[in-house]
């Protein structure tokens, strides 16, 4: 087992209330190795993406802390890139020029103009957005600005790449095609990866571990699932795989008896809307 | 970057406009010329009908045939004085080249044309007046507006200033504006007369505002990913401001510069009639003082030319809008 990339140690979050603090994450320990893919489960509202943007230094944590190859998280930089749900490319940008953007910002002083213009290039390629490079976000698909979105990240050499519901928003299919490239990249680049899904077949077909979390107030680590599929993995082949169904029926069951969320009926409708699961424990 | 050239604007103006032509409907742009035109005969027809009915002590109300004469006339007596002031300048230089002929050490001075200025002058002083206030408005309104956005405390701090200022008519600010403009604009070649300074000043009070809260609400309401991406990115605050905020609220921006617009052109006439500025507020006014039997009608026409370049100005800023704004959907009232 290689060393310890990513460390969060005893993390716990508060937020303020009028009625007091409110506590959303209490003890939350995890250990990231180098190049693996983990993502995080559990019910919408226990504070998936509050652990998140925690790595990302978006939000400070109130006891505990995060550690980066041996240094403490405290601000957001560009070594922990995030791909937002909602693609959050800059719309009056080309998806080249957001790219761009984020290049210029990380690699302005390393690299030479023409490097730079490689690397972009390469980046976008990546993700297969080769032939629409300088068109808009608002010229193209919910699934093509999520692929530029994520080649916006990749394009920062990120040591841990933060992907919150990268592909709630999208529909089966486009979800099932990034999720195929989503692989093929992790398996190219080596990248270290933390996902945030809802999805459980998502979660079991591209993690190596899945960490699934209990509900929250005060939300933590109830479980970790070691996926040991070996990779490349076929999502047609893995169908039919016992092995595979075995792995899934584990997180089911954590997720629907273990933790199961009753809600009246009014608030879960509109929990299950990913696209509206945007505010989680403010 | 071969995409690049179907991104090439002159490609994309042509490409826009054969979709438009290939979207011809005969039918449909009849109809949709019909109806204003119906909706402006109707209306001249009454107010032909209305006016006639009206009496007062310079006789009837102007009607639209009134307007159609005076306007002629406007314009010839604006024809008549260029074509004096041609002949001003001809006699001066005929008279200098004879003088310079009999004395070669006489050097010629050329005396300004002393005529009035005409209707049309009068539109253009209007215009070079409210263009020189609504861009000291804007020069001031926008930086002011991003600072404000930026921080909530700065924004709740100015809020109730802008707010008691916002509703102050011109004709308040005037003598004010007057005062002052006249303590400390002293020079004694002065660039710029203190009539035009004064409206320009009152202009620029009055149309700040719209710009300054349009643009103060089009920063702080900045998608909150987009904050977070420029933190990930660890932009520096101007880089910030640069790339991430300015273009988010260009379009909420433009919309209050559109108001301001509009609203510098309306006091504009105000502050022109009492600042006495040289322009279409000093022509109503001295038409209404000169109280001709034709002056009700020159005042209609200037009512009409007011109505039409106001509404010109709002159709360029709209069209600047859309040159300059991501957010092609931006109202388009």
């Amino acid at each position: 087992m290689t060393q310890t990339h990513l460390e969060l140690s005893g993390v716990g979050i508060d937020f303020p209330t009028p009625k007091g603090p409110f506590t959303a994450l209490s003890n939350v320990n995890l250990k990231v190795r180098d190049g693996e893919f983990v993502s995080l489960i559990g019910h919408s509202g226990c504070g998936k993406s509050t652990v998140l943007n925690i790595v990302a230094g978006l939000h400070q944590a109130t006891r505990g802390g995060v550690l980066l190859n041996g240094k403490e998280v405290d601000e957001p930089g560009p070594e922990r890139a995030v791909v937002f749900q909602n693609h959050s490319l800059l719309p009056w940008l080309t998806a080249w020029e957001n790219v761009e953007l984020a290049v210029k910002r990380v690699f302005g002083k390393t690299k030479s103009r023409a490097e730079l213009k490689d690397w972009i290039a390469h980046n976008l390629e990546l993700v297969h957005m080769g032939h629409a490079m300088h068109k808009r976000p608002g010229e193209i698909s919910g699934g093509m600005k999520q692929r530029v979105g994520i080649a916006r990240a990749l394009a920062m050499q990120p040591s841990v790449l933060l992907l919150d519901e990268p592909f709630g928003a999208l529909d089966a299919l486009t979800r099932a095609h990034l999720q195929d490239s989503l692989m093929d990249i992790q398996s190219q680049l080596g990248t270290t990866v933390i996902m945030i899904t809802h999805d459980v077949d998502e979660a079991v077909l591209l993690s190596d571990r899945i960490v699934m979390m209990t509900n929250g107030p005060s939300a933590t680590v109830g479980q970790i699932l070691e996926v040991d599929l070996e990779r490349p993995r076929n999502r047609l082949a893995l169908a039919d795989d016992v092995h595979y169904n075995h792995l899934r029926s584990a997180v089911l069951t954590f997720l629907y008896e273990k933790q199961r969320k009753i809600e009246p009926i009014s608030s879960r409708a509109t929990a299950t809307t990913p696209a509206k699961k945007k505010t989680e424990v403010a | 970057m071969t995409a690049q050239t179907s991104t090439h604007p002159w490609r994309k103006l042509k490409l826009n406009l054969s979709h438009r032509l290939a979207d011809f409907n005969p039918v449909q742009w009849l109809t949709s010329l019909l109806l204003p035109v119906t909706g402006i005969v109707v209306f001249l027809m009454l107010w032909h009908v209305g006016a006639g009915q009206i009496n007062t002590s310079l006789g009837t109300f102007p009607g639209p045939v009134d307007v159609v004469e005076q306007s002629q006339s406007l314009w010839q007596g604006h024809v008549a004085e260029r074509e004096k002031e041609t002949a001003f300048y001809q006699r001066q230089e005929e008279r200098n080249a004879a003088r310079m002929a009999d004395d070669p050490s006489y050097s010629p001075t050329i005396h300004s044309y002393p005529g009035k200025a005409t209707f049309i002058d009068q539109i253009f002083t209007s215009l070079v007046t409210v263009l020189a206030g609504f861009l000291v408005s804007s020069v001031i309104a926008i930086p002011c507006g991003i600072i404000i956005g930026l921080s909530r405390s700065t924004y709740q701090a100015v809020n109730p200033i802008i707010q008691i200022f916002k509703p102050v008519s011109p004709l308040a600010w005037l003598p004010l504006v007057t005062m002052v403009v006249s303590a400390v604009y002293v020079s004694d070649d002065p660039m710029f007369d203190k009539s035009f300074i004064t409206s320009l000043f009152t202009v620029t009070l009055c149309s700040l505002w719209p710009t300054l809260i349009n643009t103060a609400v089009g920063v702080a309401n900045i998608d909150r990913d987009l904050l977070n991406v420029s933190k990930v990115l660890r932009l520096p605050t101007f880089t910030h401001i640069r790339k991430i905020v300015i273009p988010s609220a260009i379009p909420m921006m433009f919309t209050g510069l559109r108001v301001s617009l509009g609203i510098a052109w309306m006091v504009l006439i105000a502050a022109e009639m009492l600042a006495q500025n040289p322009g279409l507020g000093k022509f109503v006014w001295d038409e209404f003082q000169n109280g001709s039997s034709d002056s009700l009608g020159r005042i209609m026409v200037a009512v009409l030319a007011i109505g039409l370049i106001g509404y010109a100005l709002d159709r360029i800023m709209l069209m600047l809008q859309q040159a300059v704004s991501w957010d092609k959907t931006s109202e388009q009232r």
